[in-house]
Order: structure tokens, then C-alpha cells, then sequence
């Protein structure tokens, strides 16, 4: 396997007049509440993880949960207290402040909850921003924005002010800012948070639509954990600066590793997140009869197949190969057991 | 008992006015007292105590320390003065090269630094006066006058006054459109025909520069002090007390620092209009949402990118209101600079009211106004305006605004020649009007005013000493009669019981300096005036402020008169009231209560505008009438913001309070008035600024803590 695109090796973000020396002392033990009790507020708590090429990771967490801090932490917008972060191998905090421009220049993206356009420029002129800043051409620049409008599906507003546009609009608009300059890593910060739930899953595809065809390296935070699932690769749960679990949608619902974690997979219908391939069983030697499945298929679209059959149906890969099998009791056990209260 | 338990600050209130009185009535006025002469004077009586003091003899009539305190400070202002001058003449004196006498000269440090000064900002103003008047100063300063002398050709010929109104107008038609050009067109027209286009283009001249230059400084200062935290410390104390001081008392040290003339004008002119650029630029810049500053971040921005490119267009809104009060501040300036001689407008103006030239000074009055009206629009447009950028015009599209002002420079001096042609023993109009030449309407307002004198005497005379007789004196002897102990009592009573102890302390040393000083009577009396203006035009300013915002057009309404009045340079208000009622207080109170009544509107349409709509329709659906809403919903939740109004007003009172010292009141500004022509007024001039400055600060101080409270306890902001 390649270089991962994001590595983070223990990183921790207190805030507080005295936190890098706090930090040494705890010595790696960073219990928040002794930190609280001497003024230091604990961010990120030694987060590790990686970020391959083309990954969708999603950090999921309530408000307060650090999920935010640790994304500004790997944009460098604030510095980590203690850790180590690599971008494509070059070590984030030895940077200096040349070099950490032009890594944002050249490689970062980043789209923001508030949107965060100038509101003194247009539409065009907002995509435009990060390209002039470049030092592009103005007119290769307005060239290259006016294709990023069309990209997001704003042709025809390129000239109007954010103020003049919907909130779904102006998220369009800061995408298509973000990935002007065509960075290899996107972040994004709550971005549907603000949004209307309507809308919200119209970005959402919209989203997806994008992703498939650009392939970028991605850190997406949200608090929405039907988000989360929706759009992830993997997911990183947080809670208190502390990442509780972080691993693939369908072993989150099936696995939760903490208490905390249950709590958000219990309320899940889990037809519509899991696939075929989470639930099935080895191939066995019964009978499977010529009703296939696919393994890449979600629960929802294939029960009826199933569960009007009776005996154990095979499943394939996409090249029709026989992969494992998937008997009815498995989808019924899947989808209603194992819940704490069933009421 | 249980009242008193429910209304605990009620009875704290009652408490400290019952203390205020008893002391009041406990402390006798003194036989020997009388005003004016009860205090420190620089005559020589044998009845006076003195002190001596930082080695500085200080000499005062001594009464009962309950009545008036002792002037402790009266040294402040003779060492002022001493400073200012070793300064000037005696400290670190040395070499330098001078230019004339080709060789070096002993210097005094300051007096170098100044007289540099002086000579950069008299060449700055020389450049733009003599591009629009002509003018040979600009040559020589970039050769000699012997040059000049062997090569008489050597002259900046001055615009014809067509090519002027013309540029100007497409200037504004750049800027802001048609119906901007037109007023363009016209003023200046008008100021050509009725003959005032020198003093008006000398008075534009020293406008431009000093607005730009006090924009770049209070940008730059607001910048910095956002940048650092040390920096914004520094700058705290400093704005404070420069937004409440009074233009007129800066007047005095520039004069001595910086000498006489139009240079001294723009220094004094940026040393007022900064502080409030500064503390503008500082606010814009902190309401910059911070997601704003991170995207910009994002984008690779540098931090000078940062700044230029995203912080202050984001706010733009805050600076630019900035800049509008910036222009208003020296428009301002230009009218009171006059005093220490810069030329224009300001001086025809001064000069009229002087020789009570009503029509004369209505003329000079009206085209500053019209001047201000029209840079304050074009700053505002230019801000506003969005930088286009399809390139896909040809040539002559994209510079069709230079091509027209070319073709019109052409023409303009094609028009000057024929006129020098065709006016020939005489004046060209084409190429100047001037000054005694233009139409001239004074004699019409001059007999306007007498007519109004004629016909209305006897109802103005007894207006003016009904009110003088029976309202104005009578509060201004309240005012007198009270003990300097008693006014300390109630005033750092009120701030323990609206602020805490924090408030008290600060309130106790603005009022300990102004009691210490020796100027006690003064300020009582400056006190005074601004009271009686204050209340008059906050029932003015809240009465038509709230009928207004019964209706959404007549609020529209309301604000641009507001806005056109504030344009206006403050000495202009003096004009109209002498027209009616000629040199007495009543006509500097009325200049005080139009003026204050400016901000006391403003801000009680604001206020009310601010209350939440949906509050609004709750109150609505609860059934409540109009005046119910009104006074259960509207007027509690805009309180808060009206009362930053009322700290405006009295503001806005004190500078005029001061102003009208022209006229002739017996206050604090009369001695700055005097300050001014006296050799050794420096020191005084600033010490009595300072104590009009504290009288607003202690307002100031009280209202802002209350407000914040207020707030807090409605959780607005």
C-alpha cells in the first residue's frame, strides 16, 4: 500500500496558558477533567489515525466533541499542542509559514458550516479568490471559476452577491471555491449542518455525484450520524477529543466498540446501511437454488428476494462468481435482533 | 418594609439624592464667593492664598473646602506650557544641515521634527491649491525662487473653473451614477457663479489632504491595534478622550508645535479625525466572522493578503462609516482651523459672523455644506462601487470616462482663451469668477433678517428673556449653588449604584480633576448648557423618532435628513440662530439642541428597529394595542440602545456648548477662546479640553455600564 495522504500520529490540542507543559507532565495520560480543574480545556486527546488516497473519512460527533478542533489541527489553522501530523509525508508542524502557504495553495481545500464567501464579491469572483491569490491570471482565473460554476450547477447566477442566494446555493458556491485550485485533499466542516433537510440530501447526492468523479482524499465532519453513513468510508466517532471507535460504516452498526457508540447505532435501520457482504455466511454445501444476490447490494433492496424464499440463497461478486451464501433467518436476525430494547 | 425589599435601587437612588440635598442645605454659600473671580485668576489680588508646586506659584481665592475644592491642579496648565516650551527651544539640540544657508544650523530636536512636518503637509496642500488656483509655490519647492525669477514663465496656471465642475461631475458620474453627477454639476456651478470658487477650492484643497491622510493613519493605527494587544492598550485611554474633547482645545498646543497657517490645520484636522477612523477600523475588523478569516486562510492568503484582501473588505461597512466620519471631522475642522489662520471658506465664515454679515455667511455656509454633502456621497459611492472585470470592452469603452475629461479639459481651456478675448479689461469668467464679482445674495438675507427682526422683535425678545429670565438663569444659579462636595457625593454615588465600586473610582477621578482644577465654576456652567440642550433635544429626538417609525417611509425619511444634517461642518448651525436671535445664549443653546437633536432621533429609530420582529408579532397576538406595544415591548427592549443616543447627545451638546463660546458664553469654552490668542494658552487650552472631555467621559462612563448591563439583562448582543 502507498504513503497514506493524512497520518496522524497522537495528536492532542489543549487550550489553556500552561497546556504544552501540562501536556509533558501527564506524560501521554491526558485525563480532561484533572486538566479542566487547572484552567486547560482538552480539544483533541491523542488522536491517531490515517487517511489514504481517495478516502472518504468522516469524523462524527456531538457539538463539543472536538471533531472541529482536530480538523483545524490538520489544516494547521490552529497548531496541535503535541503530535505529529503528515501530509503526504512532509511533516505538517515543521512547516514554516512559505511552505504552509503553498501547501494550501497547491493541495488543501476546505468548505465551512457558515459558508464563509466575502461578501463584497460575486460568485464568480468568490470561486475566483483562491486562484488571484495564486497569482493567476484574471482572466485564466475567471475562466477556470466560471467552469467550477458550472461544475456546482450555478450557471446563470455566476454575477450575484452570497447575499442574494440560498443557503444551498452558497454552499455550492463554497465547494466550488474549495476545489478550485484543484487540491488532492478536501476538507469540510459541517457543511450541510446549516441546511435545510431537503436540501440537505440534495447536496448530500450532490456530494456523492462529485466525489465519484474527482476521487479526492477526504475529511468530512459531521454531526449528523445518518450522514456519517451515508457517505463514509470510514467513520471516526468522537467524544470528548477522544476518537471512541473509528472503522468502516457496516462493523460500526454490527461492532460498536463503546457504550457511547451503541447509542447512535441502536436508533439505525440497519437494512438501508448494511450490504450483503456484511451479513453473509461462507458458501455452504446446502442447496442454494438459482436465485443469486449480489454481494455490493444494500440489505433493503434485496429482503423481499430473499425472505420469500426459504432456503439459503448464494451470493456473487460482480463477476458472478459464487462469494458467500445469505439464508433469510440472517436478514431477520440482522435487521430486528440484537436491539437492547426492543419495545 | 416590603417595598423596600421589592425595590431595593429605588430606595438606594432615594437615599443618595436625600444625602445630595441634606449636604446641599448643610453647606452655606460663602460670603466672599462670587463667580468667575472665585477661583484661580492669573491677577495678582492680596487677597488670594497661593501654593507653590513643582516649583510653579500657584495663586486662588481659598474658601471652605466643603464649597469649592482648592485648585491643587492650577500648576498643571503653567507646566504644561513650561514643557511645551523647553521642547520646543531647549531640548537635545543639534546639527543640522539646512538647505539655504548651505551649511549646518543647532536645532532643538522637536522644533526640527515639527518645522519638517509643517513644510512637507504646506507643500501637499500648495500642490493641490495650486493645481486647481495657480499658483508658484509647487515650482519652487522643487527648484528656487532665484530660478523662478530668471524664468518668469514658470507658473502653474490654476484650472478654469468649467474644467473643475466638469471633472468633478464625471468623476461622480464614474462613482455613482447619474443623478450623483448632476448634484456635482450643479454645486460647483453654483459656487463658481455666486463667487466663491477660491475660498471653496482652497477649503477643498486642504480637505483633500487631510482626509486621505487621516484615513491612512487611522487605518493603519486600527490595523495595528487589531494586530496586537499592546498596541490597542496603548491607543485605549488616548481615543477615549479624544472622541469627547472638544476640536477647539486641540487648536492650542498645534499652535504652538506646528505654528499658524493651513499646514497646522491638517495636522490638528488628523489628530481629531483618527481616533474615530481607529476605533472604527478596530470594530469592523473584530466582527469579521472567524469561519471568514479561516477560508481566507484556506486560500493560501499571506498575511498581507489576509488583511487587504479579505479582513477589511469584510469590513468594509464599519470603515467606511469610518471615512463619512472622517470627512464630517474635517469639514468640521475647516471651519474652526480658521481660528489659527488656515485660508478658505472657514475664514469668509468666521469673518462674516464676526461683522454679524448674516447673508455673508449663509453664502460661505452653504457652499461648505454643499462641498461636504458632495465628498461625503463620493467616498461612499467609491467604496461601494464593485471593480468590473470583463476585458472584452475595446478601447474606447474602457476609457471613455479619461477620453470625455480630456475632450472637456480642451474645451474648457479653449473657453478660458476666448474669454480672455472677449472680457478684456476686466475679469475673466471664464476662468475664475471672483469673489466680490459673483452673484451674491447676502444683501437679500441681510434684509431677510432684518425684516424677520422688524416684524417678529417683540415676540422673539420676550421669548428670549422669558426664557433666559425665567428658565436659563435660574437653573444656571441651581447649578452654581452647589457645593463641590455635595456634586462629588452624588456623582460617585451614582456610579457605585450603577457600576460597583470599578465605576465609582473612575467616575470619582474624572470629577476630582475637573473640582481641582480651576476652572470648577466654568465646567458647572458648561454643565449647565449642555443639560438644558441635552433634555430638550432628547424629548425632541425621542418624541419625532418614535412618531417617525410608526410608518416605514417616514423612517426612511427621518434617517436621510439625519444623515444630510450630520454632513453638515457644526459652525454652520450657528448661522441660522443668529439670524433669529442675534448674540445670546438662547442662540447658542438652539445651535446645541438642533445639533444634539441629530443623534437623539438617530439612534431611537435604531433602537426601535432593533426589537426582534418576531417579538413584535408575539406581543400582537397577545392582543396588545399600539400603545401598549409601544410601551411594554418596544421602548424597554430599544432602551438600551436609545440611551447610547442620549451618550451621543451629550457629546454632540458639550462640542457645541464649546463652540458657541463664539458667540459668547461664560464657560469653559470662553477660556479656550481666549486660550487661543494668548501667548502662554497652550498649557490652559489643553487642561480645559481635558476637563470638557472628562465631563463626557464621566456620562459616557456611566451610560456604557448601565447599557452593557442592561443588555446583559436582556440578553441582547
Amino acid at each position: 500500500m502507498s504513503e497514506p495522504v493524512i497520518k496522524c500520529q497522537s495528536v492532542y490540542k489543549i487550550f489553556g496558558a500552561n497546556a504544552e507543559r501540562m501536556l509533558k507532565e501527564a506524560n501521554g495520560n491526558v485525563d480532561a477533567k484533572t486538566f479542566q480543574e487547572k484552567g486547560c480545556i482538552v480539544g483533541v486527546n491523542n488522536a491517531s489515525f490515517e487517511v489514504s488516497k481517495g478516502e472518504m473519512l468522516v469524523v462524527m460527533g456531538l457539538s463539543g466533541s472536538g471533531k472541529s478542533t482536530l480538523l483545524r489541527c490538520i489544516s494547521r489553522l490552529t497548531d496541535a499542542t503535541g503530535g505529529k501530523i503528515f501530509i503526504e509525508g512532509q511533516d505538517l508542524l515543521n512547516l514554516n509559514n512559505k511552505e504552509l502557504i503553498d501547501l494550501r495553495r497547491n493541495k488543501m481545500g476546505m468548505v465551512f458550516q457558515s459558508f464563509a464567501l466575502l461578501p463584497h464579491k460575486t460568485v464568480l469572483e468568490n470561486i475566483a479568490f483562491p486562484l488571484q491569490i495564486k497569482g493567476i491570471k484574471t482572466e485564466d482565473s475567471i475562466n477556470k471559476a466560471m467552469d467550477m460554476v458550472k461544475l456546482v450547477g450555478l450557471d446563470g447566477r455566476e454575477n450575484y452577491f452570497p447575499r442574494e442566494l440560498s443557503g444551498g446555493q452558497q454552499q455550492r458556491v463554497g465547494i466550488a471555491r474549495s476545489l478550485a485550485v484543484e487540491p488532492d485533499i478536501w476538507f469540510l466542516d459541517e457543511p450541510f449542518s446549516a441546511l435545510d433537510p431537503l436540501i440537505r440530501k440534495e447536496m448530500q447526492d450532490e456530494f456523492l455525484r462529485l466525489q465519484e468523479k474527482l476521487q479526492k482524499t477526504i475529511m468530512f465532519i459531521t454531526h449528523d450520524f445518518d450522514e456519517a453513513l451515508k457517505l463514509a468510508d470510514r467513520i471516526a466517532i468522537m467524544k470528548d477529543g477522544i476518537i471512541e471507535q473509528l472503522d468502516t460504516p457496516a462493523n460500526i452498526v454490527l461492532n460498536p466498540a463503546t457504550e457511547y457508540v451503541r447509542k447512535f447505532t441502536e436508533e439505525v435501520p440497519r437494512e438501508k446501511v448494511l450490504l450483503i457482504k456484511d451479513v453473509m455466511d461462507e458458501i455452504t454445501s446446502d442447496d442454494m437454488g438459482n436465485i443469486k444476490v449480489s454481494k455490493d447490494e444494500i440489505i433493503e433492496n434485496v429482503a423481499e428476494k430473499i425472505l420469500t424464499q426459504e432456503k439459503t440463497l448464494a451470493v456473487t461478486d460482480g463477476k458472478n462468481n459464487i462469494v458467500g451464501s445469505i439464508n433469510p433467518a440472517k436478514i431477520i436476525n440482522t435487521v430486528f435482533g440484537g436491539r437492547k430494547n426492543n419495545h | 418594609m416590603e417595598l423596600l425589599k421589592k425595590y431595593p435601587k429605588l430606595f438606594q437612588w432615594l437615599f443618595l439624592l436625600a444625602v445630595f440635598f441634606a449636604l446641599c442645605f448643610a453647606i452655606d454659600v460663602p460670603e466672599t464667593y462670587k463667580f468667575i473671580r472665585g477661583q484661580a485668576e492669573f491677577v495678582k489680588d492680596p487677597n488670594q492664598s497661593a501654593f507653590v508646586f513643582l516649583g510653579k506659584e500657584v495663586r486662588y481665592y481659598a474658601f471652605d473646602v466643603f464649597w469649592r475644592l482648592p485648585p491643587l491642579l492650577g500648576w498643571l496648565p503653567i507646566w504644561i506650557n513650561d514643557s511645551l516650551f523647553f521642547l520646543m527651544n531647549d531640548w537635545m539640540p543639534m546639527e543640522f544641515w539646512n538647505e539655504d544657508t548651505q551649511e549646518y544650523k543647532t536645532r532643538p530636536l522637536v522644533l526640527q521634527i515639527t518645522r519638517n512636518l509643517t513644510a512637507f503637509m504646506t507643500f501637499l496642500i500648495e500642490l493641490i491649491r495650486e493645481i486647481l488656483l495657480g499658483g508658484l509655490e509647487t515650482i519652487v519647492a522643487f527648484t528656487s525662487w532665484d530660478w523662478i525669477d530668471a524664468n518668469p514663465w514658470a507658473e502653474l496656471p490654476g484650472l478654469p473653473w468649467t474644467i473643475v465642475a466638469a471633472g468633478s461631475s464625471i468623476l461622480a458620474y464614474k462613482l455613482g451614477g447619474k443623478g450623483l453627477a448632476i448634484y456635482a454639476l450643479l454645486s460647483m456651478t453654483y459656487i463658481s457663479i455666486f463667487g466663491q470658487w477660491k475660498p471653496s477650492m482652497q477649503t477643498l484643497s486642504f480637505i483633500l489632504v487631510a482626509a486621505p491622510l487621516s484615513f491612512i493613519f487611522g487605518l493603519g493605527l486600527g490595523v495595528a491595534a487589531y494586530k496586537s494587544k499592546r498596541v490597542e492598550k496603548a491607543l485605549y485611554p488616548i481615543l477615549l478622550v479624544m472622541q469627547t474633547m472638544p476640536q477647539y482645545a486641540v487648536l492650542v498646543p498645534a499652535l504652538v508645535l506646528f505654528g499658524v497657517g493651513d499646514h497646522a490645520a491638517v495636522i490638528i484636522t488628523m489628530i481629531v479625525a483618527v481616533p474615530p477612523m481607529i476605533l472604527l477600523t478596530l470594530l469592523g475588523l473584530r466582527a469579521v466572522p472567524p469561519e471568514v478569516i479561516e477560508a481566507g486562510r484556506m486560500s493560501g492568503c499571506s498575511n498581507w493578503q489576509l488583511m487587504s484582501k479579505v479582513l477589511i473588505p469584510t469590513a468594509r461597512r464599519d470603515i467606511l462609516i469610518g471615512v463619512n466620519q472622517v470627512i464630517m471631522v474635517c469639514f468640521s475642522m475647516a471651519v474652526i482651523s480658521a481660528f489659527i489662520g488656515a485660508k478658505g471658506l472657514g475664514f469668509n465664515l468666521l469673518l462674516a459672523l464676526n461683522q454679524l454679515n448674516i447673508g455673508l455667511a449663509l453664502e460661505a455656509g452653504l457652499c461648505i455644506s454643499l462641498i461636504a454633502i458632495l465628498l461625503d456621497k463620493m467616498s461612499l459611492a467609491w467604496a461601494n462601487k464593485q471593480v468590473d472585470y470583463f476585458g472584452n470592452l475595446n478601447f474606447f469603452q474602457r476609457n471613455k470616462n479619461s477620453l470625455f475629461f480630456g475632450v472637456i479639459v480642451i474645451v474648457g481651456i479653449l473657453l478660458a482663451y476666448f474669454g480672455s478675448i472677449y472680457f478684456k479689461d476686466g475679469y475673466n469668467y471664464l476662468f475664475e469668477v471672483p469673489h466680490n464679482k459673483g452673484i451674491s445674495t447676502a444683501d437679500f438675507w441681510n434684509k431677510g433678517v432684518d425684516w424677520i427682526f422688524d416684524t417678529f422683535f417683540v415676540y422673539i425678545k420676550a421669548f428670549n428673556t422669558w426664557l433666559i429670565v425665567d428658565v436659563l438663569q435660574p437653573m444656571r444659579a441651581l447649578y452654581l449653588r452647589m457645593p463641590a462636595v455635595a456634586t462629588l457625593v452624588l456623582v460617585v454615588g451614582a456610579g457605585y449604584l450603577i457600576g460597583g465600586v470599578r465605576s465609582a473610582l473612575v467616575v470619582c477621578g474624572l470629577t476630582l480633576f475637573i473640582a481641582l482644577s480651576p476652572w470648577w465654576d466654568r465646567a458647572l456652567v458648561t454643565t449647565y448648557m449642555a443639560t438644558f440642550g441635552v433634555l430638550v433635544s432628547c424629548t425632541i429626538g425621542f418624541t419625532v423618532g418614535t412618531l417617525c417609525f410608526q410608518n416605514k417611509h417616514s423612517t426612511n425619511f427621518m434617517l436621510n435628513v439625519c444623515d444630510i444634517f450630520q454632513t453638515f461642518p457644526s459652525f454652520v448651525y450657528l448661522i441660522p440662530v443668529m439670524m433669529l436671535f442675534g448674540i445670546t445664549d438662547t442662540s447658542v443653546l438652539i445651535a446645541v439642541i438642533v445639533y444634539a437633536t441629530i443623534p437623539a432621533t438617530r439612534y431611537t429609530i435604531e433602537g426601535l428597529r432593533s426589537v426582534p420582529a418576531g417579538l413584535h408579532d408575539a406581543a400582537t397576538m397577545s392582543g396588545v394595542t399600539k400603545f401598549q406595544r409601544l410601551f411594554k415591548i418596544e421602548f424597554p427592549l430599544a432602551f438600551p440602545h436609545m440611551m447610547l443616543g442620549l451618550n451621543q447627545t451629550i457629546v454632540f451638546a458639550l462640542f457645541m456648548v464649546i463652540i458657541g463660546a463664539f458667540i459668547g458664553t461664560e464657560d469653559l469654552g470662553q477660556y479656550i477662546l481666549k486660550a487661543l490668542s494668548d501667548k502662554k494658552g497652550a498649557g490652559i487650552g489643553l487642561t480645559l479640553g481635558i476637563c470638557v472631555a472628562f465631563i463626557g467621559l464621566i456620562f459616557d462612563n456611566l451610560i456604557r455600564t448601565w447599557v452593557g448591563q442592561r443588555k446583559k439583562h436582556l440578553g441582547i448582543d
